[in-house]
């Protein structure tokens, strides 16, 4: 069948760089859509998009779609009129063009085939219309009233050629034609496409690269070599070349250079004011050091090599340099201690007073978990300094009321850190302020320095407890204190630390702390039903006491004997659920060997298993165990349960019920699935 | 920059901008005569962006941003700079090439320098508005915000305006190649006389004006006019003079800058003064649009809130 190429542009004015990608594969899924309802399908669809337009190229059209018949199945000849008035409603047919087949009417709608212009003509402003802009706009004359085009800004032209024929539609005074623009400086008439096949090279040689992954391909090699030219190397950033790709139509880098003398301001302050503030590259030097140079992505090809735009960006660097040094210069003059009598004018949050009481109530906590208890002489975080403890609690937050970190928030604990060590307060104490944060979220570090983790772990607790104490936990999809986040933090604090710190089970703290651990152990391939198995046997209130649990079980019903011995407890407790012991019977004495087997079985295992729990040797426990699955096996091989004599019924019953109260010392094996 | 034009002084670069912007049929209004934040405060810009009537205006306004005071020892903030505004309603179709004719008109070659639209969407809390559009970048450098109003004073704006503000100051620094804004020729030298910096005129205001916002300013005094503006611009509502109640709502949103540069605002109360504002704001806009509803509607049928 013939087919055709579909061009179509839609040029606007700038499209916010991040929304470009995602802008790009609505319109292909969009347009496909549309297509797709009037049955067509193109070959395939090529996509571009730069700053000042969306385009798209379907391969392989068809100029006709193809005639479709359709069969429609109505209500039987004998019906009463109504029923056929509302078949004939919805077919739009008259009785006389409707077939009795058997008794029941049948329509058959002819659809002839289309013209794909029209069908096109038609998708490209419903198309348009329907955009799922993140954020759109109205303007111009139009937007006198509140109905008219929304875009994400100022639709400009539309370009619709199918073949070499123009496709004509329109939206909101916008017509389609033939005619677009080229790069905004280079190129200043408008560029007349002829179809889809010249559309990229007419655009290229007005320079414009629709391409964007051409663009990010240039930027990336040109930013390269350049590092490379002035022996330096590119600190590579996906999302940076992205970035400068969806704000240029003409990508061209260029290296320039900075005061050296800046380098003494911490490398992540001067990372963040090239990269987020001004969308430059960073380098590294020979030896790995952040080097006094950057590249930034022009939209040009300067008359002048790019010397006026170097020299442009390099003195709107400085400026910022020189903010972020003086900032730095500022910050350290004063000691974080002092910086912190400043918290106090911040709020942490309004039921929960300021950050000044929150790092109270931390610094206590922070103390408290790196103390010796009076009895057993053991910390809660074992091999930390309580001094040092309390003294980097003081100190975390002191940080935010910084300038740096009022202008980069992000910087928060880093900046802290480096201040600690300016005025020359122990490392412990600066890793713990620096580091107190993390970890942010599942893959990050999980800090394993002693004062790191008092801290870290006290700041966390103390929102988790005060937000659950004051009613405010999470709900549904809502966690605007991002106490699921903490959880995480507090249970991989614990696990890698082998922290023993009870978390109580106060306005359910324990049961949200139990669900984050079944959240982050379902990625490590722990099975939620065992932590259900274990959970469920109450009274624990130690991370990693219930982990160690739940690994020893995890491995031990992998086992022939913990499967078997599994299968037993099941059919144990099966039985044990229909038959009622009565208590009035006495049991009588074991009159089977295997009961007697089971019976001297349970006699070793139970102290064994209650001596290994108690000291935590969860594969002891489930070894002690282990020794049961065969007599089990043999009891309900040879031994009938369900015995004529009431007292030997009574017996066994109980002995079942010693084998379930026996296996629950470990685990409540009724909630493992299997 | 293009030699045809050859380097701008301060004053030049305004009378420049007034110079292109009358030939794009814009009125050339003089700065509000009160205390304000920022060019869109201009009543030419708050309450004129509202309704449907065509409007097309350019002024300096003076701009007070009492907490960027650094006593005259930043060489890039100010207490008090300038903004050029421009605003045209409803938006032209080439707003942009406008603008960049600008650039052009002020010596700025599009093709030695890199000129760019970087996402950057425009929200005043205080004024109940946001609009959507850049801040335009030359070199790497903001020097100016490009907005598409879509609501002022919470109502829609039917139809949209378009709003530039340039920072004068910047720009100009950038044409002169200067790095202290006090270094700036506000003048271009006549008869042998150096060019007046513009430090001669502003650095003592600097001064003084840091000293007296962070320090100084009796802060029971602060909150006494602002309770004042508010309950006269609440009368002024009541009382059916809209534009005299926007005066008002213009004073406290001021004080209220003040009262947040002498640090005696908590962060609480922070957000409700700025309720407050809003409020004033908001309802001045209500009464402008009570107050002209019925007109606009005859001149413009079909139009409608």
């Amino acid at each position: 069948m013939a087919a055709a190429e579909f061009l179509l542009e839609l040029r606007c004015e700038e499209i916010p760089a991040r929304m470009q990608a995602k802008a790009s594969e609505d319109l292909a899924r969009l347009f496909t859509e549309r297509l797709a309802d009037a049955g067509l399908t193109p070959d395939r669809i090529t996509s571009y998009v730069t700053p000042r337009r969306l385009a798209l190229i379907a391969h392989g059209l068809p100029l006709q779609t193809e005639a479709v018949s359709e069969e429609f199945k109505g209500p039987r000849t004998s019906a009463p009129d109504q029923a056929l008035d509302g078949f004939l409603r919805k077919t739009g047919l008259t009785k006389d063009q409707l077939q009795d087949r058997d008794g029941v009417w049948f329509a058959v709608v002819e659809r002839p085939g289309r013209a794909t212009a029209d069908v096109l003509a038609e998708a490209v402003p419903a198309v348009i219309r329907a955009f799922p802009w993140p954020k759109s706009m109205r303007w111009g004359d139009a937007s006198t009233s509140t109905e008219s085009l929304r875009w994400v800004r100022p639709l400009q032209g539309i370009v619709a050629i199918f073949g070499d024929d123009l496709v004509p539609c329109s939206v909101d005074g916008v017509e389609s034609g033939f005619a677009t623009l080229g790069h905004r400086f280079h190129h200043l008439g408008v560029i007349t496409i002829g179809n889809a096949h010249d559309y990229a090279e007419k655009l290229r040689a007005c320079h414009v690269i629709v391409d964007a992954q051409e663009r990010a391909q240039i930027i990336e090699e040109r930013a390269k070599a350049l590092a490379a030219a002035a022996g330096l190397s590119l600190i590579e950033d996906a999302g940076l070349v992205a970035e400068n790709a969806g704000l240029t139509e003409w990508p061209v880098p260029l290296l320039g250079w900075f005061d050296p003398a800046f380098l003494d301001v911490p490398p992540e302050v001067i990372q963040l004011t090239l990269r987020t503030n001004q969308k430059y590259f960073v380098l590294r030097d020979a030896a790995g050091k952040l080097a006094p140079a950057f590249i930034c992505t022009a939209n040009i090809e300067a008359k002048d090599g790019g010397a006026a735009i170097v020299a442009g960006n390099g003195k709107v660097l400085a400026a910022r340099l020189s903010d972020a040094r003086f900032f730095w210069e500022q910050d350290k003059k004063t000691p974080l201690a002092v910086h912190a009598e400043k918290l106090g004018r911040i709020t942490f949050h309004e039921k929960l007073g300021t950050v000044a009481d929150k790092v109270e109530r931390v610094a206590k906590l922070a103390r408290w978990l790196a103390s010796p208890d009076s009895e057993t002489g053991k910390a809660v975080v074992p091999g930390c300094d309580p001094d040092l403890a309390e003294q980097a609690a003081r100190l975390c937050k002191a940080d935010l009321v910084t300038e740096m970190v009022g202008e980069f928030p992000e910087l928060q604990g880093l900046m802290g850190g480096y201040y600690a060590r300016a005025e020359g307060l122990p490392d412990a104490v600066a890793d713990a302020i620096r580091d107190h944060y993390k970890p942010v979220g599942q893959g990050d570090d999980v800090p394993t320095a002693p004062v790191t983790v008092a801290v870290s772990l006290a700041d966390k607790l103390d929102s988790f407890h005060e937000f659950f104490g004051s009613d405010m936990q999470p709900t549904g999809s809502k966690d605007p204190f991002a106490l699921r986040r903490t959880g995480l933090g507090i249970i991989a604090l614990m696990t890698v630390n082998g922290v023993r710190y009870p978390v109580g089970d106060a306005h359910g703290q324990w049961d949200f702390i139990v669900d984050r651990l079944k959240v982050q152990q379902r990625e490590a391939g722990v099975r939620h039903d065992v932590i259900d198995a274990v959970v469920s046997l109450g009274g624990e209130n130690l991370i990693v006491r219930l982990l160690a649990r739940v690994h020893a079980l995890q491995s031990f019903i992998a086992t022939e004997d913990g499967a078997n011995l599994l299968a037993g407890y099941k059919r144990a407790a099966n039985i044990l659920k229909k038959e009622e012991r009565d208590p009035t019977i006495t049991p009588a004495a074991p009159s089977e060997p295997a009961e007697a087997a089971l019976a001297s079985a349970l006699e070793s295992a139970e102290p064994r298993a209650d001596a290994a729990i108690a000291a935590e040797d969860f594969e002891g426990a489930m070894a002690a165990l282990a020794t049961l699955r065969a007599p089990i096996d043999g009891f309900f091989e040879t031994v009938t349960v369900n015995a004529p004599e009431q007292e030997k019924r009574s017996a066994r019953l109980a002995l079942l019920e010693r084998v379930r109260v026996a296996v629950h010392k470990v685990a409540d094996f009724s909630k493992i699935e299997g | 920059m293009a030699e045809t034009v050859g380097i701008l002084s301060f004053q030049d670069l305004i009378l420049t901008l007034h110079d292109y912007w009358s030939k794009q049929g814009c009125v050339i209004l003089q700065p509000y005569d009160m205390e304000v934040g920022a060019g869109t405060f201009h009543p030419a810009t708050t309450l004129r962006s509202l309704g449907p009537q065509p409007w097309n205006a350019a002024y300096v306004q003076p701009s007070r941003r009492p907490t960027d005071g650094r006593y005259g020892e930043n060489p890039n903030r100010l207490q008090h700079y300038y903004q050029y505004q421009v605003i045209m309603k409803p938006s032209p179709p080439d707003l942009q090439e406008l603008y960049l004719g600008s650039l052009a008109a002020i010596g700025i070659d599009p093709l030695v320098h890199d000129i760019r639209f970087v996402e950057d969407d425009w929200e005043s809390p205080t004024l109940g508005a946001w609009g959507l559009g850049w801040e335009v970048w030359c070199d790497g450098m903001e020097v100016t915000q490009f907005t598409y109003f879509q609501q002022m004073g919470g109502f829609d704006c039917k139809p949209v305006a378009g709003e530039l503000t340039y920072g004068l100051e910047r720009l100009a620094m950038y044409i002169q190649g200067v790095d202290s804004v006090y270094d700036l020729a506000f003048n271009t030298p006549v008869n042998g006389k150096p060019a007046v910096t513009y430090g001669d005129v502003f650095l003592a205001n600097e001064q003084q004006m840091s000293k007296w916002n962070f320090e100084v300013a009796d802060t029971e005094k602060l909150f006494r006019w602002f309770r004042d503006a508010e309950a006269e611009c609440q009368a002024s509502i009541a009382a059916g003079v809209p534009l005299a109640a926007y005066d008002q709502a213009i004073k406290a949103s001021h004080v209220f800058n003040l009262l947040q540069a002498r640090g005696v605002i908590s962060v609480q109360e922070r957000a409700s003064y700025i309720g407050r504002v809003r409020d004033l704001a908001k309802g001045s806009c209500e009464a402008w649009i009570a107050h002209n509803k019925a007109g606009w509607e005859a001149q413009f049928p079909g139009w409608s809130i």
